[in-house]
């Protein structure tokens, strides 16, 4: 199936979603949640700051979001290059 | 009724009611056995997942240890989610496509070599193992409270039940379980949640509750546990303390190492199609988020309540006597998880931080001698509706749900080692010719010898329940998720690089957490303190795995470069991975 380019081109759109989605992953937890939670330190909620809400809420909301964007965009991808199950 | 009777109603009918699905769907081949016949709805199988994965660990330990440090063990929250992430992005849609039945089977495939079948095998026992033993330890704690008989009684119960659901049904059976346990064990946790968050904010949901405002004081829930804390000497709650490349690397151990757990990745086996397996990491993710999002809010008011309690007019003011001490401490020093030591002879309690030297001369002047009440983080979430007075049948209901975590946990996992010894070990190495009917039967003795060493480490338990897990988490981080991840994106890592990769990673993890934690967790056996200041360049041994990992990936790359590539058909094997067509085809077996 290597020598077939559509599916090399399948796989490539692929690698990019999947890149997007976990810079996505690490800029939410380990960015604003620990590295840049300074930046975000000015931004007030409930009684402290925006990067403690993404440290124990925010992340976990994101992420769910990021599985369900991934699914659609993946289950759409299969269709259009064709290798979708019957 | 009764305090007893309603946690014996209780646990007894949830009891119940898994046995009796364990023998509705009870397994007849070794595809119900392993994989549940592949027929579960996406839906009930992120369900199935959510309450496989949320251990004892999860609903006991987790909101306890946010509700003693606050802000720097949000690790748990975000490590034990990210995960999912991870899992659905890089693996869960390629192993289903792939179609077998273990995971070790699927390294043994890719990397065309019985070694690593081998190896794969060893990581998955040993992270597999170290995990059970936490959820035993969560057994004993939750039994040892609500059905008032000891640790030991508790455990051997809870591994009688395990046994008898496990064994029976398999794959299907624990399956269709799971989802009941599920249902049970997020009523219990977040029933009492709701009733404490309108108590103390007036807020029904939790989540919202903790960033809503106190009501008693008027100011923001987390500003007023602040000054509450810090008053006490204790550290600021919405602060970060710990240190940072620390707290970055345990959050990624945690994450790679949820998405390395056999028995999370087996789930994904289930599902009809490539398609659902990336929609069930999904709803997965949904089901848990239920609990993760509500934990940080028990956490917090766990702490508030504790506060109150011990200074009801705050904490300027009088503390509590111990003659008029609720009667959750009371119950609760019954099982010496909570421990009062009247230091000063005042007959109050006294509860700060005797460890901060700016609060020594506070202290002193009040005449206090050290603080005198300690309390283990594993009862929070057990002991919260108590502290709450909340209505008997939730602390009942907390006690059912205590229960279906761990057992559910411990279920998954026995799960992953008998399918890893009787379809990778027996089927697939010493006697490739046994009939179904015969490895059926060897993956039921394999689960009952691994009950038998799980309840054997549950009664000799190295470290309370979320540390030991931690550690479970860190071995699955460093063995598994490279050597499966490398299989699907790269078609150059090869036999001798997946082994050596995988053998370097355990192995550099293991001796790095046995220096400080002790030769298979034997105290005293030690060479390193496991202290901040003991540590090699700061990184704790829990947080290990993710360095493990990182050697794992550069140690297979560079042996491969340096060897021979793949041959063609491990090639073509890979790029079939990829897509998703005919997936229906390779689960044939």
């Amino acid at each position: 199936m290597s020598e077939n380019p559509s599916n090399n081109e399948y796989w490539a759109s692929n690698i990019r979603l999947v890149t997007y989605c976990l810079v996505l992953w690490a800029v939410v937890s380990f960015g604003f949640g620990i590295l840049l939670r300074p930046l975000l330190s000015g931004i007030m909620i409930g009684g402290t700051d925006l990067g403690f809400w993404f440290a124990q809420q925010g992340s976990i909301i994101v992420f769910m979001v990021i599985i369900f964007f991934y699914a659609w965009r993946m289950n759409a991808l299969d269709k259009k290059f064709g290798v979708d199950e019957e | 009724m009764e305090q007893y009777s309603l946690n014996l109603l209780f646990v007894g009918a949830t009891f119940l009611l898994y046995i009796g699905i364990a023998i509705w769907a009870r397994a007849g081949s070794t595809s119900e056995f392993y994989a549940a016949g592949r027929g579960v709805h996406p839906v009930l199988n992120g369900m199935a997942t959510a309450a496989d994965w949320m251990s004892a660990a999860s609903f006991i330990s987790m909101a306890g240890l946010i509700a003693s440090t606050g802000y720097d063990n949000s690790t748990y929250l975000m490590g034990w989610t990210g995960g999912y992430v991870l899992l659905a992005l890089l693996l869960a849609p390629y192993l289903r496509k792939f179609g077998k039945f273990t995971v070790p089977e699927f390294i043994g495939d890719r990397f065309y070599s019985p070694t690593a079948r081998m190896v794969a095998v060893a990581c998955l026992i040993i992270a597999s193992i170290t995990y059970v033993i936490g959820q035993m330890t969560g057994v004993g704690v939750a039994f040892s409270r609500f059905l008032e008989v000891d640790n030991d009684t508790g455990l051997f119960i809870g591994a009688a039940i395990v046994f008898f659901y496990a064994v029976l049904g398999g794959m299907k059976g624990v399956t269709y379980t799971q989802v009941a346990q599920y249902c049970v064990l997020i009523l219990a946790y977040t029933i009492p949640a709701i009733f404490i968050s309108l108590q103390l904010t007036g807020v029904a949901l939790p989540p919202i509750g903790l960033f809503s405002d106190h009501v008693a004081s008027g100011v923001p829930l987390l500003t007023k546990l602040n000054q509450v804390v810090t008053e006490l000497g204790f550290a600021n709650y919405t602060e970060h303390h710990s240190n940072t490349l620390n707290m970055v690397l345990f959050t990624l151990s945690l994450m790679i190492g949820t998405a390395g757990l056999p028995h999370v990745i087996i789930r994904f086996f289930t599902v009809p199609k490539v398609s659902d397996a990336r929609w069930s990491a999904g709803w997965a993710l949904v089901f848990i988020a239920l609990l993760y999002l509500t934990a940080p809010a028990v956490g917090a008011m766990a702490r508030m309540n504790l506060m109150d309690t011990v200074y009801p007019g705050g904490a300027q003011s009088e503390s509590l006597k111990y003659e008029e001490r609720p009667d959750w401490m009371k119950n609760w020093e019954v099982t010496g998880l909570l421990k009062f030591e009247d230091k000063n002879g005042d007959g109050q309690i006294q509860l700060y931080n005797d460890k901060s030297e700016a609060f020594a001369a506070t202290a002193e002047a009040n005449g206090w001698k050290g603080s005198e009440l300690t309390v283990n983080p594993d009862i929070i979430v057990l002991a919260n509706p108590e502290i709450a007075a909340l209505p008997g049948w939730v602390i009942a209901l907390v006690a059912a749900g205590g229960l279906a975590a761990a057992l559910s946990t411990a279920a998954g996992l026995l799960l992953a080692i008998s399918s890893a010894v009787s379809h990778d070990v027996i089927k697939g190495t010493l006697a490739p010719n046994i009939s179904e009917k015969g490895e059926l039967l060897s993956a039921r003795i394999a689960m009952a010898v691994a009950i038998a060493v799980a309840t054997w480490l549950g009664l000799n338990p190295p470290g309370f329940a979320a540390q030991t897990v931690a550690l479970a988490f860190g071995l699955a981080a460093a063995s598994i998720f490279p050597a499966l991840m490398m299989g699907i994106f790269s078609t150059r890592v090869n036999n001798i690089g997946a082994v050596l990769g995988m053998l370097s990673g355990l192995l550099f993890t293991l001796v790095y957490i046995f220096m400080y934690k002790g030769w298979f967790f034997v105290p005293g056996t030690n060479q390193l303190m496991d202290t901040p200041e003991g540590w090699i360049l700061g990184i704790s041994p829990l947080s290990i795995g993710s360095v493990g990992a990182m050697l794992n990936f550069f140690v297979a790359i560079m042996v491969s470069r340096a060897t021979a590539p793949p041959p063609a058909h491990i090639r073509e094997l890979v790029e079939s991975i990829r897509v998703p067509r005919g997936s229906g085809a390779a689960t044939d077996h």
